[in-house]
């Protein structure tokens, strides 16, 4: 019974106990644990990744109508082994002129910018990595190494469509970092704390949940939690015509197969950030309260979910442009998620603690996604009759 | 030795010898990644010192948005990413003396201070960031120097608007 109302501690615990029976001190185990846990939690990680590749496979084939893979196991579910041995005795090829040393290390940057971002995510009460009170910050920090990893593979595959492919990707990363910690502010402000735990115990009620609260906020850290990942309708890295495959374009074998189980990872892990930001993590209508076991798979089904949505959006919508991928941010995306910056701090403190708190952050959400339209419309009409009126000349000659 | 000064000569170590190689290394790009060592192992001493917030804006401003520029700007401005001259020009008496100079300066100074036997005063309790805050928009506290930063920023950011504007600047 210990173990199913905390099995973190209890584990720990446990292990304390058999480990400080011989001759080692507390402190020495502490730290060995720590190790151990944190190898543990990584290797989760990973394995879940190697399903990832599956779920990823079949549910693209459902938005394809086609089968998927579907001859090794039942279900094709050992297929990812498959994938990985073809991985591991591919060639490993090199390019010549490449910088041998960043182009190693940009694969274990990428992969890594998502192991880290693990530490933070709140499974369960005390099943948490670490508490840090800056968890939001750490999740941009996170981010910008992903970005680092980018930019040190399109540098050092000594290729110009590499090099090409890590500037766009790095911009629409850099851009869509704005409306994502714009999106983030506003979570912190309604949770008044920085920590994920914080965040979602702010989220008590499952009237509570900031997707209420936070509607179009939700839409936004969506959209740039998308572009963050590189996925459809945000993957000019692979706008194959232009560029080849961007950044990854020299990188074969499992060097490749990291890029790409990173990207399936952070997608999984962005999803989890999506349940804990806005729909109240570990919590399912009581359902938690029977232990932290049953609240973690919650949480895991709750990511997933959101990561079907994020494949969702992947496999039915196509390309954007560059420039009006970037445009769409700078003109659309940051100065919305600012005005409900502003908006939301405003009737946050108004109504401290009232009970209308809610439902006028859900009017004035709705509020201001009615008036946008309504200047989208309008604004489209102008740009429209402006181009009539320049182009009637031209007609008449 | 605590295990923190063992963790802070470890840091220490790294920033000195990732500095070095910043103005040593031939290559412009190696020059900036090894810039964001020094800037990931000042973000690590940052969060020895219990200044978690410090650490991790230190990395999303300097990592993730200066170095990200410079390595931008090195490789959209120079054709040749190689330096082929030499490391060292005429000046160098001149430079090795005014920085032995400062070194011995500083040396005098900091040898008689008493910091460095004095222990750090214990950390208040509660959240250190909400403290962070408070203090940033208290009038008795920080609120000036925030906000004057924040026009400098805005001044920066219309500045930039400006300039990029073409149709304004022709």
């Amino acid at each position: 019974m210990e173990f199913w109302n905390d099995p973190i501690t209890t584990m720990f615990n446990s292990l304390l106990e058999s480990f400080t029976s011989g001759s080692m001190s507390v402190a020495t185990a502490t730290v060995l644990i720590y190790a151990l846990g944190i190898l543990l939690f990584v290797t989760f990680a990973m394995v879940l990744d190697i399903f990832l590749v599956w779920i990823e496979r079949k549910v693209v084939a459902r938005f394809q109508d086609r089968l998927g893979p579907n001859r090794i196991g039942p279900f094709g579910i050992f297929q990812p082994f498959a994938d990985i041995v073809k991985l591991l005795i591919k060639e490993d090829i090199t390019p010549i002129g490449a910088d041998v040393v960043l182009f190693n290390l940009a694969p274990i940057f990428s992969m890594m910018s998502v192991l880290l971002l693990w530490a933070i995510l709140p499974f369960a009460p005390n099943m948490v990595g670490v508490d840090l009170n800056v968890a939001m910050l750490y999740l941009v920090a996170a981010g910008s190494i992903g970005t680092l990893s980018v930019i040190m593979a399109g540098w050092a595959s000594n290729n110009k469509y590499a090099t090409m492919g890590a500037f766009r990707t790095v911009a629409q990363m850099v851009s869509y970092e704005i409306p994502m910690v714009a999106a983030i502010l506003v979570i912190t402000v309604l949770a008044g704390s920085m920590g994920t735990v914080g965040i979602v115990e702010a989220q008590e009620e499952w009237w509570q949940v900031f997707f209420l609260s936070a509607p179009l906020t939700f839409l936004i850290f969506l959209i740039s939690a998308i572009a963050e990942l590189g996925r459809s309708p945000f993957d000019l890295n692979e706008a194959e015509s232009e560029i080849v495959a961007g950044f990854h374009t020299e990188y074969t074998g499992m060097k490749f197969g990291l890029f790409y189980a990173g990207e399936l990872l952070h997608s999984f892990t962005f999803g989890g950030f999506i349940a804990l930001l806005f729909f109240g993590g570990h919590r399912f209508f009581g359902l938690e309260n029977l232990g932290p076991i049953v609240g973690a798979l919650i949480f895991i089904g709750k990511a997933l979910f959101f990561y079907w949505v994020i494949m969702w959006v992947k496999y039915t919508v196509p390309r954007i442009r560059i420039d009006h991928m970037l445009a769409f941010n700078w003109k659309f995306l940051t100065p919305l998620s600012f005005i409900l910056l502003m908006v939301t701090a405003l009737v946050g403190r108004l109504l401290l603690d009232s009970a209308w708190l809610v439902p006028a952050l859900f009017l004035s959400n709705v509020f201001i996604g009615w008036m946008t339209v309504l200047y989208l419309k309008s604004h489209e009409r102008k740009t429209r009759e402006a181009e009539e009126a320049k182009s009637v000349p031209v007609a008449q000659h | 030795m605590t295990t923190m000064q063992v963790l802070f000569l470890i840091f220490a170590a790294i920033i000195l010898g990732s500095a070095f190689m910043v103005v040593t290394t031939k290559k412009m790009i190696h020059a900036a990644f090894w810039l964001i060592v020094v800037l990931f192992a000042i973000a690590a001493l940052y969060a020895m010192l219990n200044a978690g917030f410090m650490a991790m804006v230190q990395i999303v401003v300097y990592v993730g948005a200066i170095a990200i520029l410079f390595i931008f700007a090195v490789m959209l401005t120079r054709k040749e990413l190689l330096d082929r001259g030499p490391a060292l020009n005429a000046n160098k008496s001149i430079a090795a003396l005014l920085s032995l100079l400062s070194f011995g300066g500083l040396y005098m100074l900091l040898r008689n201070w008493s910091g460095f036997s004095n222990m750090a005063p214990a950390l208040p309790e509660g959240d250190m960031v909400a403290k962070l805050g408070e203090a940033l928009v208290t009038p008795d506290a920080y609120l000036l120097p925030f906000e004057i930063a924040s026009v400098l920023l805005l001044a920066a950011l219309i500045g930039a608007v400006y300039v990029a504007n073409e149709a304004r600047s022709e």
